[in-house]
Formats: C-alpha cells, structure tokens, sequence
C-alpha cells in the first residue's frame, strides 16, 4: 500500500482566539487518487479539518496544536503556505470571493504567475487546464460575466496550473443552484478521473455530493472523527441523522415505508437501487394507504397582486417580463429559478426598490406605484440573504427598534412593540445582548425580528437558508412556519430544493426573467420539462416512485412530505 | 443599477490602445513632467497641438469622457479665479511690464501681462488632460499591475491596484443592494434630513458595508495567498504583452518632447517665455 498523501495523527487544534480546542485527537489518512468526503454540521470542525491540510493554519489562522499532521510526508506546519500549494490545491466555497483576476485567463494564471514561469509556458498551461473544464471559450470574460457555475470552473482550472496532489473542495455547493451544483459534482468527479489526484470535498449537502461515487465519507461531530467508512456503511447505519446530516430523501422514503435498507439494496444511487418486488410493493401500498390524506389547501383573501410586470436596467434587456401572479393572505410561497433568473429583480420591484417600465403591482386591491420605499416597507418587509448585510447596531435591542426610531414613534409605544416582537421570534430573553454574541441562525431572527417591528403583512426573504447545514436550516424554516401560523404571509427567493417541497405548498419559478409556472412544489419537481428549463433538479422520490411502479410521482411526493411534517424531523 | 462609469477602460482598435501599459505609463509620466516643468508658450503650443492629435489616434470620443472633461472644466475655472482673486499682478511680477487694459474695482485691474499668465496656466492643463485620460480610458485593467511592475514598483503595490480595479464593482453592488434594505427601514439618505441624522443614517449603512467588505478581504487574501502569491521577490505577468515597434517609437518620442522641452524652457535661464520685453 502505498504511504497516505495526507495523514492527522492523534492531531488537535485549537484557535487562538477561542477557550476549547476544535478538533480533537483525530486520525485520518487519505490515500494518493483517493475521493473522500467529509461531511458534517457547520462548527463540527470539517472547515478546520480543511483549513489545516491547506496551511490557512497555522499560517492564516494560528493557534495551538497537538499531535501530528503529515501532507506528503512532511509535516504541515514546518514549511510555509506556499509549500504546501504545490501539493493541496483548494477550492474555496466563495466563488466571487476567490476571483482575483480581472478576467478568467488571468485568474487562472494566478499561481503560475506567483511561480514566475514564463508567459509563453503560462499561456499554453492555461489553454489546456481551461479545456479540461471547458471553461476555454471565456478566456476574455470578467467575471460579472460568469455564472456561478462558471466561476467554480474558473477556480478548478485555478488551483490545477499547479499540477497538485489532492484537490480540497471547501463547500463546493453552497452558493450554486441544483443544476450548477449537479454539473460541479460531475466535473469534480471527471477531474479526479483525469488527474489522478486525491480529491477531498468538505461539504453537508450528502445527497447531492452522492451523485457521483465517492470511496469513503469521514463524518465529523463536535471536532471529532465519527464514522469513517463505505458510502454503503453509513447509508444502513444510523449515524447520519445522529450528527445533524440528512440521509438521501429516497431513503427516508423507503425506510417509512418499511424497507430495511441494507447492502444488498446497493443504497449509494438512487438509479441503481436493488429493489425486490416485495420492497416495491411495501412502497406501492404505503402510498395508497397514505395518498387520501393529501388536503389542498384552501385561497385566502388576495393580498398582493403583480400585473405584467416589466423590467430592465436598459430598455433593450428585460430583465423581467410580463410577470402576474397573485399572492393570498396566510400563504407560503417559493420563488425559484436559477441565479439571475429575475427572482431577486422581482423582490425589488415589490418593495419598491426599482422602478418598474410597465405593468402594476397591488396591495388589498390598491395600486402601490405612487407609494414610497417607506411607505411600502410598512406592509411589505424585506430580509437581505446574509444578516451581517442589513445588522447596524451593536445591541440587539437598538437593532430591532430602529425602524421605530426613524418613524418618530413615542417612546412608550416602542417599548411595547419591540418587546412584543421579540418575544414572537423568541429573543426576548437576549434583548439586552450584544448582536455579535449570537448564532448565525439567531441574527437571522434579529434581522426577521428588525423587519416583523414595523408590522408588515408579506415578508419576502432572499435565501433565508442559503450555505446552512440541515439542524440550522430546520430552525429557520420552522421558525419561519410558525410565523405563518401566526397569520405573516411568506414569499421565499430560494434555489433550495428541498425547502421549496418541504416549506411551501405553492411554487412560482423563473427563467431568463419570465415566469415559467405557478403551481405546487410537488408539481414544480415532478415535471422534467419544467425543471430542466428552470435550472432545477428532480427530486430522488421522483426516480425511486417510477422504479416502484407508481403512477403519481407528484402525490407520492406530497404524501411523503405530509407524513415527514406529522413525524417530526426526527422520523 | 444605474451603471455610471466615470472613466474606465474603453475598449477601442486604435494605435494607443496597442501600446503596451508599460509605453503609456512612461509616456505619461515624461509628458506630465514636461508640462509641469514649462511655462513656455511656444513649446506649450506645440505641446497641446501633439496631445490633440494623439487624442484624435486614440478614437476616444469627447463623448466617452464627457463628465471627466467637464469636471476638468470646472477645475480650470475655479484655479484661474482663485489665482486672479488672490494675485491679480502675478503676472506683472514675473514678466517685469503692466499693460493695463481695464480696472474692475479696487486692486483688481485686468493687465495684459496676468491674461497671458492666465493663458499659460489653462494651456499647461489642457496639455495634460488628454494625456491623463488617455492613458486610463486607454490601457486594459489588466495590464496596469503590469506595467508598473515593469517600471520598477513592487508587483505588491501594482496588484493591489489591480485588486480595487477587480472588487470595486462588487462593492458598488453591495452598498446598492444594503442602501436599499437599509432604506426600508425608514433610513434616508436623500436630502430631507438634517446633516447631523444624515450622518447618523449612513453609519447605518457603512457599518454593515465596512463588515462584509472586511469578510470579503479575509477570502481573498486567503485566496491569494493559497495560490501562492507573495512567494517571491518576482513574478510574470499573464496579460503583460510584448514590447513592439510602435513601442519603442512612443517613447523616443516621449524622450524626445522632454528633452526639448526641457532645454528650450532652461535655455535662457526661466521658466517663463516673456514678449513683452
């Protein structure tokens, strides 16, 4: 056997700044060509894990060490950053963040350029690395230019000029929608095929990751090493669901519906499932007994309505296009379609951030053209994707009573509403805290709770769950689902597969700036045309539904949401 | 968004774009040094007549640099004011004789001998506006690390102007996306307010700005230094191009306008062509 490329021996490491260790006494080795996955909720350590086989730590990041790292064969942190660049090329999870260069040739010459090799070298090393990942005709684009998809390209071919060992795939699918994630996941696998190289991919989204082999998955929980073994092996174990990673939804379906997953069901695709007819039929007749249960949900009254919405920075390119729909009070609605479809324009429009060419949109029956920013954020609130982009003042309290402050509301007054809302997103018993002595989920709430103040009646939220991990995302989105109860009308920009099906009954997805459909989620998954055309991607309960015979793959889908819902997220 | 781009690159087929950033650079560092230096009306003359002529090469249209040049404009006027203002015998001082043509009030008389100061001073201006514009509407982003790597400065210094070039516009677009945020909670930047709040309220958005921005350091950087940059004392350049033929003669060029600029302006000992003696 030939000696590990990379290998942590009873290593721990703790960050300077912080009073206990992140990970602790962990042994892995990864193999040269090897693929491996490490998964794990976010604040496990698999970033850390990470950070320490690139070099960020010590060299970014210092702090106190225990044990031993070896990256081929030397100790890590003997040499420097760039040493270790020769061997482990990363892949951050920032796909604008890391584009240094102006243009996608320069940014994937950056490193040859650092090592002073020649132009002519340079340029024909570019050439080829940009074939590989058939990112050759945009050599010239910068990169606004460039889809997410592209951009993670950009970096691939980025960090092979160098010709490394192993490949570090930090998040790879964080900032991309499902269809650009698929490709990524492809084009990593063809790359490890290609180049031999160790492939490492730290990530949380499993079956998504899982579309393509990989030959071991190390789970991580709180800085320690969980499980490491077989795809198959930890699919029939129990392990995931333990440590806060969602198993592939195809085999939740089985397992409610009865079916043992085991190694011989071959559990690692769902295109390659062994079912026996026995197993089918287990499905078959948990979607009969269950499929009565569906209940449509019934209109309220309308609340917001958009007419032929038209949009577009310059006349000559709309980028939103006669766009209607109408939104009912009580509802929780998905916006979805692929980055740059006009989901976010359209949020823009409707708080009236934007001016739009043509069309109206109507609040109760009451044209809001004439309404200022203002007066619309009294009944429309919007909540930015990240809540370090909206969060200006230090103390939770000041946060949240600011829009308060600025409308000249008697002080009193503020008192009672800042405190009713805070006990309505369940911060109350923090009001006197700094923000910055909350989670990432708990200043979502802050920001949610910043907007609830003013009392609007729809809340529109760009990707309120955008780069977290399942145990982070089931706290928004329920806290979300209980504000719904509470009678707030809900619209949601989202790429999330997952959430649109699990979260809300209604769909309206977009593509190239027109609206494509507006229908169930169930409906939105289970239509191939449609989720090609919108940059989307079937769900696996879609596939494991026709493997079984089942004529509905849309009910299906529902039935397996609904009973999901009354189980709880722990089944 | 409203896309104002003040001045930036144009891209155009012209013989000043195929100069090499590195041509311009030292074009432009020679010429603006030449037109400091002199006050010498005949080589002035020359010298703006050349700069219009390169500005008509560059197939850079006034258009194009419209509100750059007005901003010029406006700059030219308010120094040629502010120097009558403060020194309305400047120029009977320097050029030792007082042709008064006509008083205004007080101390302020109009003299022949200020006028031709006035004339020199715009000129000296006008000389190097289109050099300055070219050289920026005219060299690709790409190439400005570069070239000032090959005149000497550390690429370190040369990259992080070529890093402002490449984040500028995405911070643009963040302050856009948190300004509009920010506003719907009742923060207003438009001039309703009284200073004092308007201060208070941009902290509102800067703060969150300045938060993100410092996020966005710590990645690139890391980036940065992940593909190995800082390594060595050295590097190469991917978009660096070629010295050619027309290189080479733009900066004789350039060698030639700053000798004989500077040995007809110190010839007779001054700065200052006079006729009036």
């Amino acid at each position: 056997m030939p000696s590990p490329v990379i290998s942590f021996q009873d290593y721990g490491f703790q960050y300077m700044a912080q009073a206990a260790p992140t990970l602790h006494h962990i042994n892995l080795d990864i193999y040269p060509g090897e693929k491996v996955l490490i998964a794990g909720t976010s604040g496990s350590g698999k970033s850390t894990i990470g950070n320490c086989i690139n070099g960020l730590i010590p060299f970014a990041y210092p702090g106190q060490k225990t044990g031993k790292l070896l990256v081929d064969g030397k100790e890590a942190d003997t040499g420097s950053i760039f040493e270790l660049s020769h061997t482990v090329g990363t892949v951050l999870q920032d796909t604008d963040g890391q584009f240094i260069g102006l243009t996608v040739g320069e940014d994937i010459a950056f490193a040859a350029e650092n090592d002073c090799v020649p132009q002519d070298e340079m340029k024909q090393t570019v050439d080829k690395v940009a074939k590989l990942v058939d990112i050759d005709h945009h050599l010239q684009h910068a990169p606004h230019e460039l889809s997410g998809g592209q951009k993670q390209r950009v970096s691939l071919a980025g960090v092979m000029v160098e010709d490394v060992k192993v490949l570090l795939f930090d998040e790879p699918l964080a900032n991309l929608d499902p269809s650009a994630g698929r490709t990524t996941i492809e084009l990593i696998d063809m790359v490890h095929e290609r180049t031999g190289a160790a492939v490492i991919i730290i990530e949380h989204r499993l079956e998504d990751v899982l579309w393509r082999s990989v030959d071991r998955i190390v789970l991580m929980d709180e800085g320690k090493i969980i499980a490491d073994m077989s795809t198959v092996k930890l699919l029939t174990g129990k392990n995931l669901l333990e440590h806060g990673i969602r198993e592939p939804l195809y085999l939740t379906a089985l397992r409610y519906a009865g079916v043992e997953i085991n190694e011989a069901l071959h559990p690692e695709h769902v295109e390659h499932l062994v079912l026996t007819e026995e197993h089918k039929a287990k499905v078959r007749e948990w979607y009969q007994a269950r499929k009565g249960d569906i209940s449509s949900v019934g209109h309220g009254e309308e609340l917001l309505r958009v007419e032929h919405l038209d949009f577009g920075y310059t006349p000559q390119r709309r980028t939103l296009q006669d766009v209607s729909f109408t939104i009912h009070k009580g509802e929780m609605v998905s916006i979805v379609g692929r980055n740059g479809a006009g989901k976010s324009t359209l949020a823009k429009l409707i708080c009236g951030f934007e001016k739009p060419i043509g069309g109206s949109i109507y609040m109760e029956g009451r044209d809001l053209s004439d309404d200022t920013i203002k007066e619309r954020a009294m009944r429309i609130g919007y909540v930015m994707q990240n809540p370090n982009q909206m969060i200006s003042k230090p103390m939770i309290w000041d946060e949240v009573e600011m829009a308060l402050v600025q409308s000249g509301m008697p002080k009193e007054e503020r008192k009672e509403r800042v405190e009713e809302t805070l006990k309505v997103c369940g911060l109350y018993p923090f009001r006197n805290w700094p923000v910055s002595a909350l989670s990432y989920g708990q200043k979502k709430r802050v920001t949610i709770a910043s907007i609830l103040v003013q009392r609007p009646q729809v809340i529109i939220l760009d990707e309120p769950t955008a780069g977290q991990d399942y145990h982070h995302y089931t706290e928004i989105m329920e806290f979300l689902k209980e504000l719904n109860g509470r009678g707030y009308t809900i619209m949601m920009i989202t790429h999330d597969m997952h959430l649109m099906l699990e979260y809300t009954p209604r769909a309206i997805v977009f593509s190239e700036g027109r609206m494509l459909a507006d229908t169930t989620a169930a409906h939105v998954l289970n239509n191939p045309e449609l989720v090609k055309r919108a940059n989307l991607k079937e769900t696996s309960l879609y596939t494991l539904s026709m493997a079984c015979g089942i004529d509905n793959p849309q009910v299906f889908t529902e039935c397996f949401i609904g009973y999901e819902q009354k189980e709880g997220y722990n089944g | 968004m409203a896309n104002i781009a003040i001045l930036s690159y144009l891209k155009r087929d012209s013989l000043v774009h195929e100069l090499t950033g590195t041509t311009k650079l030292i074009f432009f560092i020679a010429w603006s040094v030449a037109t400091m230096v002199t006050y010498d009306t005949r080589v002035l003359v020359v010298l703006l007549f050349l700069s219009i002529v390169i500005f008509k090469i560059s197939k850079v249209r006034l258009y194009d640099i419209r509100i750059v040049l007005g901003l010029a404009v406006i700059f030219v006027v308010l120094n040629n004011l502010f120097v009558y203002l403060f020194a309305p015998e400047y120029g009977v001082e320097l050029y030792e004789s007082r042709t008064v043509l006509f008083t205004i009030a007080g101390p302020y008389t109009v003299t022949l001998q200020q006028l031709f100061y006035h004339l020199n001073m715009t000129m000296k201006v006008a000389c190097v506006v289109p050099v300055a514009l070219l050289f920026i509407a005219c060299t690709d982003p790409s190439e400005f690390a570069a070239s000032l790597a090959s005149i000497g400065v550390s690429y370190r210094i040369g990259y992080s102007v070529s890093l402002a070039l490449r984040y500028i516009p995405d911070v643009q677009r963040e302050y856009h996306n948190i300004s509009q945020a920010q506003q719907a909670r009742g923060i207003d930047l438009s001039g309703k307010d009284k200073v004092l709040t308007r201060m208070k309220n941009s902290v509102a958005i800067l703060l969150p700005l300045v938060l993100s921005s410092l996020n966005r350091i710590e990645t690139v950087s890391n980036a940065m230094e992940l593909r190995g940059f800082g390594k060595d004392k050295k590097r190469t350049w991917y978009s660096q191009r070629k010295m050619q033929r027309n290189d080479w003669l733009a900066i004789a060029l350039a060698v030639v306008v700053f000798v004989a600029d500077m040995t007809i302006t110190f010839w007779d000992g001054s700065r200052y062509y006079n006729p009036f003696l």
